[in-house]
């Protein structure tokens, strides 16, 4: 079976790992998804931190111990976009998760630079009430 | 006037952070230059900060207190009235909104209606995020014409969410002043003028 260089994102962080195509399917070896999108593939399930979600009755996830990437998806109901001639994929956010972490009231927290390159990050201005403000050129 | 609303308030714990949903620091220069802001002012070329916070154009404004939670859901806010003839939006209500949060730490929105004002996605909507991050990875390694077909899916998939249909414009080459952008509006018109109150209201039912 080919293995190809492979990028995915994972809500928007790129890694380059080896992916297994046949048709119209991507799938991961436990290494490139732990890599590419944090989950480790144990015994017990594909698992992160403390959460593992059982593989076994799910047709299809697992095969020979590599991952398929859609289904992986469709277990945590995140999209995904796909480009297989680019060889390309990327994951996105569950639309419930991102919905629970709304209600929740809690303000996401992100890093980004300044037009110096420093880099920023939300949660270090803690203490201060912060009017965030998105605007753009167009 | 960020940077006065700053120096008017910064002594009360207050910081703006504006952060440019533009594909290039270079894009977003200009602005931040002629602001001279000395708050945090950010380059966001993924536009991680619009799909975080479920943003669906610009100008969006969110309050976010000492301890990080939302104090005010997304809102379109202009902070002046220079452009009012076009949004309709007044600036004054806003302004004072802005100050007695600062001063008080209030929000003209209750707690209880924060959460009842904010914008739940559709798995629709995340799909078209990440069709969006997609394609522009595709546009930055030059797979152009791949990158356009992932931005039009993203487009189709959430036509209500201008920081795509819009924002994508400039990466593509059009101009988002210009008739795509005027297509995009009476569009807009004729959907009733989605926003993000009145979609909080369809979908917080």
């Amino acid at each position: 079976m080919a293995e190809v260089p492979f990028t995915i994102l994972d809500e928007g962080r790129a890694s380059e790992v080896a992916a297994h195509l046949a048709g119209e399917r991507v799938r991961l070896s436990a290494g490139s998804l732990e890599r590419a999108l944090g989950w480790e593939l144990k015994p017990q399930g594909l698992c992160r931190g403390e959460v593992c979600i059982p593989a076994a009755g799910r047709p299809g996830l697992v095969e020979a111990g590599a991952v398929d990437l859609a289904a992986f998806a469709e277990l945590l109901e995140r999209p995904v976009a796909l480009d297989l001639e680019e060889r390309a994929a990327s994951v996105g956010a569950s639309a419930r998760e991102r919905a629970s972490v709304l209600r929740g009231g809690i303000a996401p927290d992100f890093t980004l630079p300044d037009l110096a390159g420093r880099e920023w990050t939300l949660s270090g201005l803690r203490g201060k009430k912060i009017l965030l403000v998105a605007y753009a050129s167009w | 006037m960020w940077q006065a609303l700053y120096e008017e308030l910064g002594a009360s714990g207050f910081v703006p952070v504006t952060v440019a949903l533009d594909k290039s620091a270079d894009d977003a220069r200009p602005f931040i230059e002629k602001a001279r802001p000395t708050h945090p002012s950010l380059i966001d070329t993924e536009h991680r900060v619009a799909h975080l916070y479920g943003m669906i154009n610009v100008p969006t404004v969110v309050f976010i207190d000492e301890a990080g939670r939302i104090a005010r859901p997304n809102a379109m806010e202009y902070g002046t009235d220079m452009f009012k003839q076009f949004h309709g939006r007044e600036s004054a209500p806003f302004l004072a909104a802005v100050r007695a949060w600062a001063r008080s730490g209030v929000s003209d929105v209750p707690p209880d209606r924060v959460a009842k004002q904010g914008v739940p996605p559709t798995a629709d909507e995340e799909l078209a995020r990440a069709e969006f991050a997609l394609a522009w990875l595709l546009h930055q390694r030059g797979s152009v014409a791949a990158a356009e077909r992932h931005f039009v899916r993203a487009g189709e998939l959430s036509p209500n969410d201008w920081t795509i249909r819009r924002g994508s414009m400039p990466i593509r080459g059009k101009n988002p002043m210009g008739p795509e952008f005027f297509e995009l509006f009476r569009e807009w018109e004729a959907n009733g003028k989605p926003s993000y109150e009145t979609l909080a209201a369809q979908r917080n039912r």
